[in-house]
């Protein structure tokens, strides 16, 4: 019995579909990613789950309960971080946490215990302008906490942090999911997504292209290897020719293959001396949205 | 669940908020007594104009009527001597006396300028009646009519009575209006409005707790100004019924906030929100009997006052706090003041955006 079913939800503004039928199921206790570049339909997916828009047709249940219309009895389970951080205007973070624990019921002591929590209690009598990013992502995250939903939906999380920040926010994130609670994470980090998430979603211009467990989406590649080589060596059509059906795809830096047959392409490369800046290495995510989309991923 | 704490923590949030910004502080509180104190002392004493006369020689009919007034006719002349006539006429014709007065024989001669014909109108007046009652006493007979004058109003009405209440209409009307408008774009900015539609907080508890807080600030300001005007300096007497105002301040408050709404949900930004409050709470300040004070308004400016919703603030505060009317008296500004509120906020209920678009 899945916690989380989505079925074929579409949403457009205008012309553009933002999320053009995409179905997905979490199971209860499961970490869940939507992984895309920007613009995939990410933000839009997970705020028809939560609840906040209305899809324009299909179906979302949540703990068995349908989150549209606004459910009071729904939302004291769930726990939602917006995209963008949103606090009261001139609280510091204690009060902060603690109006939010007031208005899911739970008292003060339980707002305080979830500042030491995510770390902030050196910052508790801060305002909430003056935090970090990387602070005022932590408090947030304790905002969607406080009052110990079962469902938790986190949109970027790590959005705009630097990697130090963004490897402390794992952290803290690993620690929570280990609670048993269903989580949904919206990423554009590849790297995110396979530190963090037990299966994984990638989406792309509203649909989602493939699902599963990061490890077995690289091993479904079939042992593809990238290589690259400085960007320039050769032409759009020397590389195609080469290529011999792999994918190929040049960021202006470096020109990329992604084969499944290394040997003799690399072969094929050092007769032509074309090996300058040559990289080789394994799959990743990366190369899995490349192929699911014949392009580079751009976060 | 209980709705109760949510309604707390939601007030004590947005008092805190309030509280914290300076700016919002200097312009909803400070502003508005820095008004006060400012209008209450360019109109004070202005009551009743003064006017300086030279007495030449001396003129016994004036030094009569001085004793004999106890004092009355020395609130309104201030008498000084002077012996040559010329150096009187010089006086008047610069301005550092209102007239000079002269006794020829029964004959009692007035100088005066007509550089500023009010004054030089009531200096008439004054002598002619000081003439007409000496005429009356030489006669030996009592005098046939006699004219007593009493005031409509209880309190004398001292310009620091239509001040107080009008400043005070101007500064909870743009209270309230800004309160609610910057509120909603504020938070529909910063997103806080979608966070709080994901908690199981009711949209009534919000706008609940908004509301309350904008009726305390709204009643702690009445009793700023009536603490400042009521200052032996300002001199503000309250009349009996003056609490009745608190329901008019607390109709008043909602009115202006569903003004505010209605701004906050046609406003993009929060600086387009308080521009536009104010391009609508200015001109009704001046419209509206908040700064021109009404009784003193020319006909058409009275008339015009009519479609202002602070009139109704400003006239109901007076009417109890100033004038001395009776409790009921204000029930009819009330009743317009709600009615109002519930055709705006229905209103901007319509136009309500949760987020930007
Ligand atoms: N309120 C809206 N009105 C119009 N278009 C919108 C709206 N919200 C999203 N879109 C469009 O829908 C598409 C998907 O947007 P969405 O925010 O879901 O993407 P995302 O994957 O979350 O991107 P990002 O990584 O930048 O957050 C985009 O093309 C966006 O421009
Ligand atoms: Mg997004």
């Amino acid at each position: 019995m899945p916690v989380i079913r989505v079925e074929d939800i579409r949403k457009s503004y205008g012309d553009v579909r933002a999320v053009d039928g995409v179905s997905f199921e979490v199971a209860e206790g499961e970490f869940f990613g939507i992984l895309g570049p920007n613009g995939a339909g990410k933000t839009t997916t997970l705020e028809i789950v939560e609840g906040l828009r209305e899809p324009d047709s299909g179906e979302v249940s949540i703990l068995g309960r349908r989150p549209w219309p606004r459910n009071q009895e729904l939302l004291t389970r769930i726990g939602v971080q917006l995209q963008a951080s949103s606090f009261f205007e001139r609280l510091t973070a204690r009060e902060q946490l603690r109006t939010f624990a007031s208005l899911y019921g739970v008292p003060a002591s339980r707002a305080d215990e979830m500042l030491e929590t995510v770390g902030l209690t050196e910052s508790a009598a801060t305002r909430t302008e003056k935090l970090s990013g990387g602070q005022a992502q932590r408090l947030s995250i304790a905002c969607s906490l406080v009052h110990s939903p079962d469902v938790l939906f986190l949109d970027e999380p790590t959005g705009a942090l630097d990697p130090q920040a963004r490897r402390n926010l794992w952290d803290l994130l690993r620690s929570n999911a280990a609670q048993g609670r269903t989580v949904v994470l919206t990423t554009h980090h590849m790297e995110e997504a396979e530190a963090l998430c037990q299966r994984v979603a990638i989406m792309d211009h509203g649909r989602i292209l493939q699902t599963g467990p990061p490890a077995a989406l690289v091993r479904e590649l079939d042992q593809s290897v990238r290589i690259s080589i400085e960007s320039g060596t050769l032409s759009a059509e020397q590389a195609r020719a080469l290529a011999d059906g792999a994918a190929v795809a040049d960021d202006g830096v470096s020109l990329s293959f992604t084969t499944t047959a290394p040997a003799a392409l690399l072969a094929a490369l050092s007769d032509r001396n074309a090996l300058a800046g040559l990289q080789v290495r394994g799959a990743t995510l990366e190369d899995v949205f490349l192929h699911l989309t014949g392009r580079e991923y751009r976060s | 669940m209980n709705p109760a704490p949510a309604l707390r923590s939601l007030s004590v949030a947005m008092f805190r908020g309030f509280v914290r910004d300076r700016a919002a502080l200097f312009f909803s509180l400070l502003f508005p007594v820095l008004f006060l104190v400012l209008f209450g002392a360019l109109y004070n004493n202005s009551g009743t104009p003064q006017i300086t006369v030279i007495e030449i020689g001396r003129v016994g009919v004036i030094d009569h009527a001085m004793a004999a007034s106890h004092g009355r006719l020395g609130q309104v002349l201030t008498i000084t001597h002077e012996a040559s006539l010329a150096g009187a006429l010089s006086n008047v014709r610069q301005g550092n006396a209102d007239a000079a007065i002269r006794q020829q024989g029964d004959r009692l001669v007035v100088s005066y300028s007509v550089s500023d014909p009010t004054t030089a109108a009531v200096v008439r007046q004054i002598f002619a009646s000081i003439v007409d009652q000496a005429n009356v006493a030489a006669t030996g007979h009592p005098p046939t009519y006699q004219l007593t004058d009493s005031q409509v109003e209880s309190a004398s009405l001292k310009p620091i009575q239509y001040i107080t209440p009008g400043l005070l209409g101007w500064a909870i009307a743009s209270g309230g209006a800004f309160a609610a408008a910057t509120t909603l774009v504020g938070w529909r900015q910063n997103k806080l409005l979608r966070r709080l539609r994901l908690a199981p907080v009711r949209t009534s508890s919000i706008v609940t707790a908004r509301i309350a807080v904008s009726v305390v600030i709204g009643i702690a300001q009445m009793f700023v100004f009536i603490g400042i005007a009521s200052l032996p300096y300002f001199g503000l007497r309250l009349t009996a019924y003056w609490w009745m105002a608190i329901p008019v301040v607390v109709v008043g408050t909602l009115a202006f906030m569903s003004i505010g709404l209605l701004v906050g949900a046609v406003a993009k930004t929060q600086q387009a929100a308080t521009g536009l409050a104010n391009l609508i709470i200015l001109p009704m300040a001046f419209l509206g009997g908040a700064f021109i004070p009404l009784a003193f308004a020319p006909q058409w400016l009275r008339e015009v006052s009519y479609v202002m919703p602070l009139r109704y603030l400003v006239v109901g505060m007076q009417d109890v706090m100033a004038r001395g009317d009776g409790p009921a008296s204000v029930l009819p500004a009330i009743g317009i003041l709600l009615a109002i509120t519930c055709v705006l906020t229905a209103i901007a209920v319509r136009l309500f955006r949760w987020e930007e678009v």
